[in-house]
């Protein structure tokens, strides 16, 4: 279905029904060494794959209704909004940037991902924030089963449940979970929730615009048996 | 890698353009299963004692008009093939056990694609593109509908190796993905009766449905023993004369996607098939948990 949107001063309006989705992507990966347009606004995904992704320039992107597979992938810098639902592997391995989706996303969110803050306001399913190397992920509904799967580093706040599994086999990650943990996966356990974590998960709720009491979410991480966990290499997580 | 879609209509104007949305839906999921292309579509009931039967003949030369004189002089009637390139549609005088037997038995060279009162399987090798304009899709009107695009993992690229499967009368399923315990599994349905007519993973599937239901199991009983007897990578469609089911394995590395309208009820692989429909864009759309069964079915009048 075709949207029609007016289009507004300053607002760069990419039609993917008439215009290809490569030339979007190469306009957009031309920003990374050519000042152009800040504010984009792409219309009519119809679940296209890779919309907007391997963006290095500190512009917003908004995208009106539902992307496919690894929308935002690779993301530096940019601000990606998807106004509808998004595939498998949005925001896969995101450098840094921000990255929201409206509704809810499919599996492997933010799989990989190094830096940046990805937000999901309505669920994301299986395997969300597999293994995470830094990214935080705020997801508004629940998770799936194996979220955090060999999560590495970074946070992942989810203000529902969580599924089967999670954070299996996990390294230095960070999980704060507000819903029921339907299991917890090899080496993942339930942790102390102490000032410094409160202070990181209400940053992390404020920043995602997500209203939630960070008494009320529980602490997960690694029991650090499963890896050769030294001390003095803390400071590299 | 393999693509899937469902069409459900719940209103007269859907069911009247059925084949045109299928043929679209269909051509969205070309890239994930370029090499072979089918389809289920559940249209013009036969008669009651009659039945209906979809064949396949390699032989592009085949004298259809010969085999549909055949079947009316065994069972009387006018049994007139109605011809689809390489597939023809009989309807047939008799129950749809006796008119397959028949087929079986006189015409073993044909290749029965479905049989029961409704269902109609057309599938062929090539890019689904082709195949939507090769079986003339857009004019089919129908109730539903199941496509299936394939990717070859597990066998070979052939007409017959190509889904939808028929798994019993008017049930047939579509796979995408690749089962793992398929040889063990198609030597122990063998020893309970159940035919086989490729060294695919999904007739195995197909087969281990239609033995649950031939004990009495439930379609839906039937697809939840699937969970526990099937070992692999899955994301299930199957067709019945009233509506269609969907599972995904409880691993669900194959995607779905489900969405609903006051106008219909479709299932794809990815949003890209179903962005096609009228209306998508208002769908409610969501992601079918994995291990859990969903069924749409018509009311029975």
């Amino acid at each position: 279905m075709a949207v029609r949107v007016r289009e507004e001063a300053e607002v760069e309006l990419v039609d993917l029904e008439t215009t290809s989705l490569r030339e979007l992507n190469q306009r957009l990966h031309d920003l990374a060494r050519a000042p152009g347009p800040a504010a984009w606004r792409v219309v009519n995904p119809n679940g296209a794959h890779a919309v907007a992704c391997g963006m290095d320039a500190e512009i917003e992107v908004e995208i009106e209704g539902h992307v496919g597979y690894y929308c935002a992938g690779m993301n530096k810098r940019a601000t990606v909004r998807v106004h509808g639902n998004a595939g498998p592997g949005i925001a896969e391995n995101m450098m840094s940037g921000l990255v929201v989706v409206d509704g809810s996303a499919s599996q492997s969110a933010g799989a990989t991902g190094r830096g940046g803050l990805l937000v999901i306001r309505g669920d994301a399913s299986a395997r969300c924030g597999i293994s995470m190397k830094g990214i935080d992920i705020v997801v508004g509904g629940s998770v799936g089963h194996m979220s955090a799967f060999m999560a590495q580093t970074g946070c992942l706040v989810v203000c529902g449940d969580a599924g089967e599994a999670l954070g299996d086999s996990i390294y230095e990650a960070r999980l704060y979970v507000r819903g029921r943990v339907a299991g917890l996966g090899a080496d993942c356990v339930e942790k102390e929730m102490r000032a410094e974590h409160a202070a990181q998960l209400g940053a992390l709720l404020e920043a995602a615009g997500v209203e939630a009491d960070p008494a009320d979410f529980r602490r997960y991480g690694s029991a650090r048996q499963l890896y050769n966990f030294k001390i003095d290499n803390a400071g590299a997580y | 890698m393999c693509g899937i879609v469902g069409l459900f209509a719940k209103s007269a104007e859907v069911e009247d353009h059925l084949g045109e949305h299928l043929a679209a839906m269909l051509a969205q999921m070309s890239d994930r299963g370029p090499d072979s292309a089918g389809v289920a579509v559940y249209r013009d009931p036969a008669p009651l004692g009659s039945s209906k039967l979809t064949l396949y003949s390699a032989d592009p030369h085949e004298d259809w008009s010969a085999l549909g004189s055949a079947l009316s002089d065994a069972f009387g009637g006018s049994a007139e093939a109605s011809v689809r390139a390489s597939h023809a549609v009989v309807l047939v005088e008799t129950e749809a056990a006796d008119a397959e037997e028949w087929v079986r038995h006189h015409r073993p060279d044909l290749r029965v694609m479905s049989a029961g009162s409704v269902i109609e399987i057309y599938k062929e090798t090539g890019l689904p593109r082709t195949f939507v304009e090769q079986f003339g899709l857009a004019d089919f009107r129908g109730t539903h509908a199941l496509g299936h695009t394939r990717m070859a993992t597990e066998s070979r690229v052939t007409t017959e190796a190509s889904h939808p499967f028929s798994t019993g009368f008017d049930l047939c399923l579509v796979h995408n993905g690749s089962l793992s315990n398929h040889n063990r599994l198609r030597e122990n349905l063998r020893r309970e009766g159940i035919e086989f007519q490729t060294e695919n993973d999904t007739e195995v599937a197909a087969g281990y449905l239609a033995w649950r239901m031939s004990e009495g199991a439930s379609l839906e009983a039937a697809l939840e023993g699937c969970l526990a007897d099937l070992d692999g990578f899955y994301t299930f469609a199957v067709g019945t004369a009233d509506g269609f089911a969907v599972l995904r394995d409880p691993i669900a590395c194959k995607p779905a996607v489900l969405a609903e309208t006051d106008e219909w009820v479709a299932m794809g692989s990815e949003w890209r098939a179903i962005s096609v429909l009228p209306g998508a864009a208002e769908a409610e759309m969501w992601e079918p948990r994995p291990g859990v069964v969903y069924v749409w079915e018509k009311a029975r009048v």
